[in-house]
């Protein structure tokens, strides 16, 4: 009779067991009754932004990765080449000038562009009158293409510099400092933004509390506001970053990679950032086409990387709030 | 003491009227190129070649001749570039809207392998230079068996190769809303579209703001895609347009560039300054996410 009474009881528990480890389960996975109920709605709800992403990226992607091992003018006649292309992307002189020019570019413009942008945030958030306004006037340049600021600032720097008989399209120099002063006047709005939003989450009363303590205004800076407002430090170097290395539509506008310097065969473009060096290779002679797939391939796998080893270095530095 | 703190008071409001006198001034500078392209549009070609910052004189003065040169320069409309560049990014934003929003639903809901997935491939995507996949994108719009290469059509390349950023900003939002009231309305008898369309789309409503605000953006000033896309002989958008007026001639004709990059610039900033509230926020908000 007891033992029976055990089992029983044993059976109970056992149940409960199973019971409890499915609602263990639900509470993990979500619902699963909801999820059950909306799986059979993939047609609708899924289907049409899956067919339009392979068409818009998935299959241009897989081809084009297969393309960079071919040699082709259209995409039909393609023939395989293994690493032919690659090989030649590396041994042209023009695509490594590009690279270090971009990788120059983009250090000094992420400088820039987060330097003057964090100081502008910090001065706005002070209170001081018109901060609305001016946050306003900061951002606008923002909303204009590329190829639009690019005519725009060569119109401003042929005005200039013609003064001293010469041009954006003559000098190396000036085509960089262009490129850098168009990119800050168009982005430093952008990350203000950024680092507003990020400034107004920073706890007052910790600063309250800090200068209670009798901190400087340099170490409440240094020890409480920059590691707060981490997180947007570190989407903003992100994005100056990859926006630099993408840059395209303002290196073609402003001075498409003029001026050009002639060494043996190969031509080298004095201000050709990577981007437009890639599309250049495309386009302008079709016997490269394969050599430009491959140059895209490792222009992607550096952009991925940068992004990643970016973003891993700097999410380590953020605080837990 | 007392007067002290007055006097901190003094100098604190002394530095902030400095802080907003410097503003003020950089302010003025910040849209001084606007303002010179602005008034140079007035101008004739010599005197913008010459004394680009001069305002224009009676002898330099040439109303509205640019405007009117630069609307059918180079045998194209230029109203017909703006045409084709609002039907582009509505079509384009509105399909995004619509259908990354319910995918990054029923990615964020649906508990499989597939749908983290295709999750992880949005998510991927982001990083993908459009070098990568231009030539071959390209390819596959003009050789798909409803051609993409119009400015009806091309909105489903910019719905598949937007998708990344959108889906991964919408999914974060729907995981943070508790599915009780998705169950809620189960139990009173909803079919999945209304829960969807009368539940949970209107709690989208911020995310839907950053996102159209981001794709906004982005769609109407791309270049690259929609010129290597588009069949360029009937269509064209503003910056391509705008590009071919500075680009593809042998003699510049400065004054109609002008005019029409003026024509391009005010819509945006009319309406910036309409939609500013939003626009600022959504950008905040879309930051913070990723």
């Amino acid at each position: 009779m007891t033992d029976k009474k055990e089992a029983c009881a044993e059976g109970e528990s056992k149940e409960n067991l199973i019971r409890q480890k499915r609602n263990k389960k639900q509470v993990i996975s979500g619902s699963t009754v909801l999820s059950k109920t909306y799986s059979k709605w993939f047609a609708v709800f899924l289907l049409p932004t899956l067919i339009a992403f392979t068409i818009g990226f998935v299959w241009p992607f897989l081809r084009g990765l297969y393309l960079s091992f071919c040699k082709f003018v259209t995409t039909s006649d393609a023939e395989w080449v293994w690493f032919d292309n690659y090989v030649t992307a590396f041994k042209d002189a023009s695509f490594r000038y590009s690279f270090f020019y971009t990788a120059l570019f983009a250090i000094v413009s992420l400088l820039a562009i987060n330097i003057i942008a964090f100081a502008v945030a910090y001065a706005l958030t002070r209170g001081i009158k018109g901060s609305n306004l001016f946050r306003t006037v900061f951002f606008m340049p923002n909303l204009i293409g590329g190829i639009v600021l690019g005519y725009i600032w060569s119109l401003i720097f042929d005005g200039i510099l013609s003064r001293f008989g010469t041009s954006i399209l003559l000098d190396t120099k000036y085509g960089f400092l262009g490129l850098l002063v168009l990119m800050c006047w168009q982005q430093i709005g952008y990350m203000m933004i950024i680092y507003i939003a990020g400034l107004q989450n920073v706890p007052e009363d910790l600063i309250e509390a800090a200068k209670i303590d009798g901190a400087s205004g340099k170490k409440i800076l240094r020890k409480i506001i920059i590691p707060s407002v981490m997180p947007s430090i570190t989407i903003c170097t992100f994005l100056t970053l990859t926006n630099s290395f993408k840059l395209f539509d303002q290196n073609l506008a402003l001075n498409g990679g003029q001026p050009f310097i002639f060494q043996g065969e190969t031509v080298i473009k004095t201000t050709e950032m990577l981007a437009l060096n890639i599309y250049n290779t495309f386009y302008l002679n079709v016997n490269y086409r394969g050599v430009g797939q491959a140059k895209a391939v490792l222009f992607f796998v550096l952009v991925a990387a940068i992004g990643l080893i970016q973003l891993r270095a700097t999410r380590s530095k953020e605080v837990q709030q | 003491m007392a007067r002290n703190l007055e006097d901190l008071k003094y100098k604190t409001s002394f530095g902030k009227t400095v802080l907003t006198l410097i503003f003020g001034v950089l302010s003025v500078i910040y849209i001084f190129p606007i303002v010179i392209v602005f008034y140079n549009s007035f101008k004739t070609n010599d005197a913008i070649n010459t004394d680009t910052f001069a305002l224009p004189r009676t002898d330099t003065f040439v109303g509205l001749d640019n405007f009117v040169k630069g609307m059918t320069f180079g045998n194209y409309p230029f109203l017909k570039s703006v045409f084709y560049s609002i039907v582009i990014t509505v079509l384009s934003v509105l399909l995004i809207l619509l259908f990354c929003s319910m995918a990054a639903w029923y990615l964020a809901r649906v508990d499989s392998k597939f749908c983290r997935f295709v999750y992880y491939l949005c998510v991927f995507s982001m990083v993908v230079p459009f070098q990568m996949v231009m030539f071959t994108l390209a390819k596959t719009a003009d050789s798909f068996f409803i051609p993409l290469n119009t400015p009806w059509t091309i909105p489903v390349i910019y719905l598949g190769f937007g998708a990344g950023l959108a889906i991964f900003m919408f999914v974060g939002f729907v995981k943070s809303i508790p599915l009780e009231i998705e169950e809620a309305a189960m139990m009173d008898g909803c079919n999945t579209l209304r829960i969807y369309f009368q539940v949970v789309m209107p709690m989208l409503k911020p995310t839907l703001i950053s996102v159209g605000v981001l794709q906004t953006m982005w769609i109407w000033n791309d270049y690259l895609l929609p010129y290597l896309v588009l069949d360029r002989t009937k269509y064209m958008t503003i910056p391509i347009h705008i590009q071919y007026l500075k680009g593809s001639y042998g003699s510049v004709d400065l004054g109609a560039t002008m005019a029409m990059i003026m024509i391009s610039i005010i819509p945006i900033i009319i309406f910036y300054i309409t939609c500013q509230k939003y626009i600022i926020k959504g950008v905040a908000a879309g930051a913070v996410k990723g």
